[in-house]
Formats: C-alpha cells, sequence, structure tokens
C-alpha cells in the first residue's frame, strides 16, 4: 500500500527522491575524494622522511639538540628488525652544520643514516636524480637536495667540507664527496638536507654508539597502533630515556590540517542533508493533508492512528531507499570513473604540492565513503517524516472526512 | 499601458494570495530557501575570510606586494647576486606615488651560532623605520625591543630559534655569512629583541640585522638583495606593477606577489571557483524542493486554472502569475537568509578563535584565528544566482499550468 502511495504523485516522488540522489551522489564522490586525499597526505608526508613512529630521547622532540640523544641506536634498531620480523626499520643521527663548496657555503641539516635500512624507511634515497645514493659502510660521501646542489653549486663527485659542533660541544669537521642529489619536492628538504652514513656521523660529531632516532615504517597506516603496542611490550619504551612517538606527534600540523578540513567538509555535508530533509518533509507532509479524507475514512474504519502513521514512514523509507540505492550506484560510478580517469582542476598542481599530494586527484572508494554519506540522508529523510507522521495522531475522524 | 500595470498588479495580488494558501507548505520551503541562503553567505564569509588572512599574511611572508631583485636572485639568495640601491628613474617613481611604501631589503642565507648549538638561517637586513607596516615583525617582538636604525648592531631572532640555540635576551651569539668573494664574515652580535611569528617555520629560520650594519659586515656597500614595494590592495598590483615596469632598469627582475609564490596566486584564484560552485550546490538542493513546491501548488488548483482560463486569463498570465508566485517565495527566503546570514556573521567578524587546529592552520598559511568576511561582491552573487536559477526552473511548471486544457482541467477532480 505504502508502495502504491509513493506513485499517486510519480513526479513529486521522482523530485523527492532526486534531491536524495543528487545529494547522495555529491555526497559519495566528496568523501571519496576526502579520505582518499587525506590517505595520501599522510602516507606521502611520512614516506618522504618522518616515517609512522619513532624512537626518540624524552626531550628531543621539542628541543631537537644533540646532546638528546639515545644509546646504541644500531643496536636498538637491529634489536626492534629482529623482534617485530620487520624490516622498515632504520636508526638516525641528527645534527646542524655549515656545508661549502668551492664557491659557496650554506648551513644545513646533516643526518646520519643507515644506508641499507634508510630506503625502507624513506622515499628519498628512491628519489636520486643524478649520482647513486650512499652506500652501506661508505664514508666520507654524502647525498644532498638539489635546491642545495644548485646553490652551493656542485654536482656529483664534488667535494663539499662541513662545519659543525659535536656532542660533547668539540669541533666537528669533516670533507666528503657528493655521491648523489635527490628531489623530493618538498622545499625544505630539498633546500636543507642532507645525508651521510651513520657510522661516519657518529664518528665524525662524536656521537659513539648514540643516534637522535629509530625511525619505524609500518606496512600500512591502519597497522600503526597495534605496531606501537607490540613495541610498547618489548619493553625498550621506558619513558625515562626512550619514548615512542607516532606520527601525530611528529607531524601535529597534518593531523589539525586534516582536522580543520574535515570540519569546513562536515558544515557543508550538514547544510546539504538539511536541505534534503526540508524537502522530504514538506513531501511527506503534503501527501498526509491531501489525504485527511483518506485517512478519515481509514480511522472510521477502525484504523489506528499508530498503523496510519507506520504508513506514512514506510512511504518515507521506500523513498529514501530508492535514493539511497540510486545515490550509492550514480555515486559509485561516478567515483569509480574517475578513480581512473583521475582528474584535476586550475591551480590544483601549486595547492597539491603543499600538501603533499600528486597533480591529478583519484577519489579513493570505500565502503566508508560511499555509505556513510547516504546513511545520513536516509536517516535525515526518516526523521523529517516524523512531523507529518504525527499530524495523524491529531485527526478525528469526523472532522477530517468533512475536509476537502 | 496603465491597463498593463493594472493586471500586473491584479497577477501580483493572485500570486500573494496563492503563496498563503497554503502556509505550512510555503512555510517548509521558506525555512529550505532561507537556510541554503545562509549557509551559502556564511560559509562564503568564512572561507573568503580564511583565504583573505592567508594571502595578507602570505605576502607580508615574502614580504611585498611586488619586489625587485637581480635576476637570479630567487634561485640563487647569494650575496653574489646583489643589485644597488634604486636610484634614477626607479627611484623617482618609487618616491612619488609608484609605491605606497617601499624599502631596500638585503637576505642572505646565514649560520648562527650560541655556545652550544648552531642553526641555518635567513640573514635579513631592514631599515627598522618601516619594517612593521613591511612584515609586522616589529609588533611582534615580545621580549626587549626592535632595531632602532639601520646601523644598530643588535640582532633580533624568533623565540623558537632561542630555544634551540639555548640563548635568549642579552646574549651574544656569533653569525657567519659568505661576502662576495666566497670568505667567511663571522661576528658577534647581542640579542636586542626576541618575536613571536604566526607561522613556526618563519621564527625559527629568520633573523634580523640593521640594512647598514649587514652591508659593513657582508662588505657590499650600499648594495641590497631586493627592493620590496607595497600598494594599497593586492587585488590591483597589475597597475602598479606595469606602473614601475616602465622605469626599471635593465637588467633586474620585478615580480607581483602572485608569480612569486604560485601557492598563494593558486589560493586567490580558486577562491572566486569555490564560492561559485558552493553557491550552484546548495541551489540545486534546492531546488529540487522548489520545483516541487510549485508542482504541488499548481495541481491543487488544476480546476480553478481550467476556470480562470475559461473566463478568458491568457496563458502568458498564467505563466506570469506562477514565476510571481516563485519569485516571491524567492525573494522572502532571500530576505529572511540575508539577514539571518549577516546576523551571524557580524559578530564573528571580530575574529573566531580556532586555535585548536593552528599548526594545520599555518599549514594552509593562515593564522590561528579566522575573520569571516562579507564581501558585497559574494553578497550579490548567491543572490543573483538564486533568483534567476530559481526563475528559471519555475519556468517548465509554469509552462504545463499555462497549456492545460480548460475543458479537462474543469472536469478534474
Amino acid at each position: 500500500m505504502a508502495w502504491r502511495n509513493l506513485w499517486r504523485r510519480g513526479r513529486r516522488t521522482w523530485l523527492t527522491v532526486g534531491a536524495m540522489v543528487f545529494s547522495n551522489i555529491l555526497l559519495v564522490f566528496s568523501m571519496s575524494l576526502q579520505f582518499g586525499s587525506y590517505d595520501m597526505m599522510i602516507d606521502n608526508s611520512l614516506q618522504a622522511y618522518t616515517g609512522h613512529l619513532q624512537l626518540q630521547n624524552p626531550r628531543y622532540l621539542d628541543e631537537p639538540r644533540m646532546r638528546y640523544a639515545l644509546d646504541d641506536v644500531s643496536g636498538t634498531a637491529q634489536l626492534l628488525r629482529d623482534k617485530l620480523g620487520l624490516q622498515s626499520i632504520s636508526a638516525r643521527a641528527a645534527g646542524f652544520a655549515l656545508a661549502s663548496s668551492k664557491e659557496r657555503s650554506f648551513g644545513l641539516q646533516i643526518v646520519g643514516v643507515d644506508a641499507a635500512h634508510e630506503p625502507l624507511v624513506s622515499t628519498l634515497p628512491g628519489l636520486i636524480r643524478q649520482g647513486h645514493y650512499l652506500k652501506p659502510g661508505g664514508r666520507e660521501e654524502i647525498v644532498i637536495g638539489s635546491v642545495l646542489a644548485r646553490n652551493l653549486k656542485v654536482e656529483p663527485g664534488d667535494e663539499l667540507t662541513f662545519l659543525g659542533s659535536g656532542y660533547d660541544d668539540s669541533f666537528a669537521a669533516g670533507v666528503v664527496r657528493v655521491a648523489g642529489i635527490f628531489t623530493s619536492g618538498i622545499n625544505e628538504i630539498d633546500r636543507g638536507m642532507a645525508q651521510i652514513n651513520l657510522g661516519y656521523f657518529q664518528q665524525v660529531f662524536a656521537m659513539g654508539d648514540r643516534g637522535h632516532s629509530v625511525v619505524i615504517r609500518a606496512p600500512s597506516i591502519e597497522q600503526v597502533d597495534s605496531l606501537a603496542a607490540r613495541i610498547r611490550a618489548l619493553g625498550i619504551v621506558d619513558g625515562n630515556k626512550v619514548v615512542l612517538r607516532n606520527w601525530e606527534e611528529l607531524q601535529p600540523g597534518l593531523k589539525q590540517a586534516i582536522q580543520a578540513d574535515m570540519t569546513s567538509a562536515w558544515f557543508m555535508y550538514g547544510v546539504l542533508i538539511v536541505l534534503v530533509a526540508f524537502s522530504v518533509l514538506n513531501t511527506q507532509l503534503m501527501s498526509v493533508l491531501e489525504r485527511t479524507r483518506e485517512f478519515g475514512t481509514m480511522l472510521a474504519l477502525g484504523l489506528k492512528p499508530a498503523r496510519l502513521a507506520r504508513l506514512v514512514m514506510q512511504e518515507t523509507a521506500l523513498m529514501t531507499a530508492l535514493g539511497l540505492g540510486f545515490g550509492i550506484a550514480g555515486g559509485f560510478l561516478l567515483t569509480w570513473y574517475l578513480s581512473y580517469a583521475g582528474f584535476s582542476y586550475p591551480g590544483m598542481k601549486e595547492m597539491s604540492e603543499r600538501f603533499y599530494l600528486p597533480d591529478r586527484m583519484y577519489p579513493a572508494l570505500s565502503v566508508l565513503s560511499l555509505t556513510l554519506g547516504p546513511s545520513i540522508v536516509a536517516l535525515g529523510s526518516l526523521l523529517a517524516s516524523i512531523y507529518p507522521a504525527t499530524r495523524l495522531y491529531r485527526l478525528t475522524p469526523v472532522a477530517a472526512m468533512r475536509a476537502v | 499601458m496603465r491597463a498593463g500595470t493594472w493586471q500586473f498588479s491584479i497577477l501580483l495580488k493572485l500570486s500573494w494570495r496563492n503563496l498563503w494558501r497554503n502556509r505550512r507548505r510555503t512555510g517548509i520551503m521558506l525555512a529550505a530557501i532561507s537556510v541554503g541562503i545562509w549557509a551559502m553567505i556564511f560559509m562564503t564569509a568564512l572561507m573568503r575570510g580564511m583565504v583573505d588572512d592567508m594571502l595578507a599574511q602570505g605576502i607580508r611572508n615574502l614580504p611585498g606586494e611586488i619586489q625587485i631583485q637581480h635576476p637570479d636572485y630567487l634561485d640563487d639568495p647569494s650575496v653574489v647576486n646583489s643589485i644597488a640601491e634604486p636610484g634614477g628613474a626607479l627611484l623617482e617613481t618609487l618616491q612619488n606615488g609608484g609605491a605606497r611604501l617601499w624599502a631596500p631589503r638585503i637576505r642572505v642565507p646565514a649560520v648562527i651560532a650560541s655556545e652550544r648549538e648552531s642553526r641555518g638561517v635567513e640573514l635579513i637586513g631592514v631599515e627598522p623605520g618601516v619594517e612593521q607596516q613591511i612584515s609586522g615583525i616589529p609588533g611582534r617582538v615580545t621580549e626587549g625591543r626592535f632595531l632602532e636604525s639601520p646601523r644598530d648592531n643588535g640582532l633580533v631572532i624568533g623565540a623558537r630559534l632561542a630555544q634551540h640555540l639555548e640563548t635568549r635576551l642579552g646574549k651574544r651569539v656569533v653569525i657567519m655569512s659568505q661576502d662576495p668573494d666566497n670568505n667567511i664574515s663571522e661576528r658577534g652580535y647581542r640579542i636586542v629583541g626576541i618575536y613571536h611569528a604566526e607561522i613556526a617555520a618563519l621564527e625559527e629560520t629568520r633573523v634580523y640585522a640593521g640594512l647598514e650594519d649587514l652591508q659593513k659586515l657582508l662588505g657590499i656597500g650600499g648594495r641590497i638583495s631586493q627592493i620590496i614595494v607595497y600598494g594599497e590592495d593586492y587585488g590591483n598590483v597589475d597597475a602598479r606593477y606595469r606602473s614601475l615596469a616602465k622605469v626599471l632598469p635593465a637588467g633586474l627582475d620585478m615580480r607581483p606577489w602572485y608569480r612569486i609564490d604560485t601557492y598563494l596566486e593558486a589560493m586567490y584564484k580558486m577562491m572566486d571557483g569555490f564560492v561559485l560552485v558552493w553557491v550552484i550546490i546548495i541551489f540545486l538542493a534546492l531546488s529540487f524542493g522548489l520545483v516541487n513546491t510549485l508542482v504541488m501548488a499548481i495541481f491543487e488548483r488544476v480546476r480553478e486554472i481550467g476556470l480562470t482560463q475559461a473566463l478568458g486569463m491568457r496563458p502568458a498570465q498564467i505563466v506570469v502569475q506562477v514565476l510571481l508566485e516563485s519569485l516571491l517565495l524567492l525573494l522572502i527566503g532571500l530576505a529572511v537568509g540575508n539577514s539571518l546570514a549577516i546576523a551571524t556573521v557580524k559578530p564573528l567578524e571580530s575574529g573566531l578563535d580556532v586555535s585548536i587546529v593552528a599548526e594545520g592552520m599555518a599549514m594552509m598559511g593562515a593564522g590561528s584565528v579566522l575573520y569571516p568576511t562579507l564581501t558585497l561582491h559574494d553578497l550579490v552573487l548567491a543572490n543573483v544566482v538564486v533568483i534567476v536559477l530559481g526563475i528559471l526552473t519555475s519556468i517548465l511548471p509554469a509552462w504545463r499550468a499555462a497549456r492545460l486544457d480548460p475543458i479537462r482541467a474543469l472536469n478534474m477532480h
């Protein structure tokens, strides 16, 4: 009966369903895009350098100074690799130095890395555009960012000297040969970072076996929490000399940029959903009002108001189901097509660089992005039909039958 | 003509009365239109405020609406790529209305070292008198003072840099930078001021010294890195750019802000596109309800329309009547929605605190307080789009109403 009632006013029903389908398609598409780009933002920025988790000295995060170091950093990294059965774990040490070529001098961050494992935690080693990455155990060689290389006017094979201060405030200096030049696309890294082998770093900067971080890259972002729990269970993290930092602590800006974007996106979704709910409210109220006589007759025949209210809710539910079905199908097709074809809009290249995204966007379909928006629309629509349904309780059979 | 006006006023009266025949339905539709318009304007004001802030701050961080420098300087900001102070026609234009404000500037890479730590920084030589208007840094000094003259031999550094260097106000640090002959010049400086910047990365890297003092340290005589130019409005930078281009000596590179930082340019351009897309999406969501309401209103009155047609009302008049009804609905909705939007935006214009996500906002280049900005342009755009598209979508139901066959319509139940 609900089904037949719907089609007594076919055009009206279609218009209401149309409103739902429209907003459902829009919601599916923009949520897929949103979630997809968040994942990409997180992945790209963390893979570049930071990793998902890091072991650090408790004070190092706020005050990245040479003396807030970890003891036996390579040993700890090896222990983690063995115990966790995960190879993408690498030790690092970092300091500042003044690097000079024949013509120029620049201050830069110099990082000592484990050349054998660094490629597993960071994409930088794979982004070498000229020359080659550090060789494990190799000494007196350095890889630097492309902007820095241009500013220093050096090419692979050229010599650089660097000056800094060591762990014990001694004078740290070295002469190295440029092995390779990387381009990450992230200006800060290309402009101000250089890597040398950890062993050589420890020797030049008088670090002994110390370092500043053990970087861990989880197989996927979903596994970060369970991995962190397993690392904690090993008893290395004592909170006193060693703490475990997750990516949200290491890059707070990333998380917050996502939150800020999320908030404004939800405001937009909310408005859309409210507008659809109004549409449903209007339709159902009208259909109740124009059937006042009919409902009066039914009441007179002994039907309970609750039964009629259920009928109206059923009509809404059917309409919602149609909107849900077509909306999800439409949203799926649109998003699915674009997730292969990708799309771009003017100005996106500049925007995306800032947020570690590629030039073309590929929305990511997921069960969540496909169903979250439409189910909220459906819920909103059902809520909106409560008011028309309650009006039925106020009908008195005699008055209603006399109504026009 | 008189008859025409009279007929129109009758039609208007009919539409107005028709509108209120079903108060509840009209009420719901009005609520939907009002919420839609409110959302259009509110969201736009919020975004506009954020983008304005990002652009203004972005330009202050560059700094300058226009920068003039050596052609190789932006790629290689070394002391080698310096230029002479402006002279001749350029100087004359700058001084006589070619710029609201201009200043020479030195900016070179350097290393700063305290007793414990050292860091790579950007060493900036400024004319302290105008620096407040150029970058706003003097107003952000929280400890000590800003530089007092171009010859001031003190140094002003960021709070985070001071923390990293484990140094503080009044302490000495060593500045090392390169002179044009590739020798390291090095000198001790006393920290006379500490500032806080909105963007942490800048606070860590920018160190301010007196312009002439720095020229002496670097041994470059009267040469500078850049000329910074400000006009009245960054949106209208092009006219100023063209007038300066006429007097720019050969061998100098001049750029407006949007060509220095392409991210700012993208933001600027995208904002208008975003407003239009947002307004249209909301309108589409509204249009389903609008058409629905009109279709219902006409359906209820089929017999009546048939009767008026039989009595001699022309189809065109019926179309006008339905369109008027839709227009009235839209206008009331717009009035309510606009006042609602203005009422909610105005109290927020003094600032909406979003410091919970401050670092995320910093990543986008915005500050931690949002200042929603209601512009006439956006207000007009939203209203015009709704009225024009609203009338367009009402044409179909109106046209269908006018095509009703009077006899059949009268016999319909």
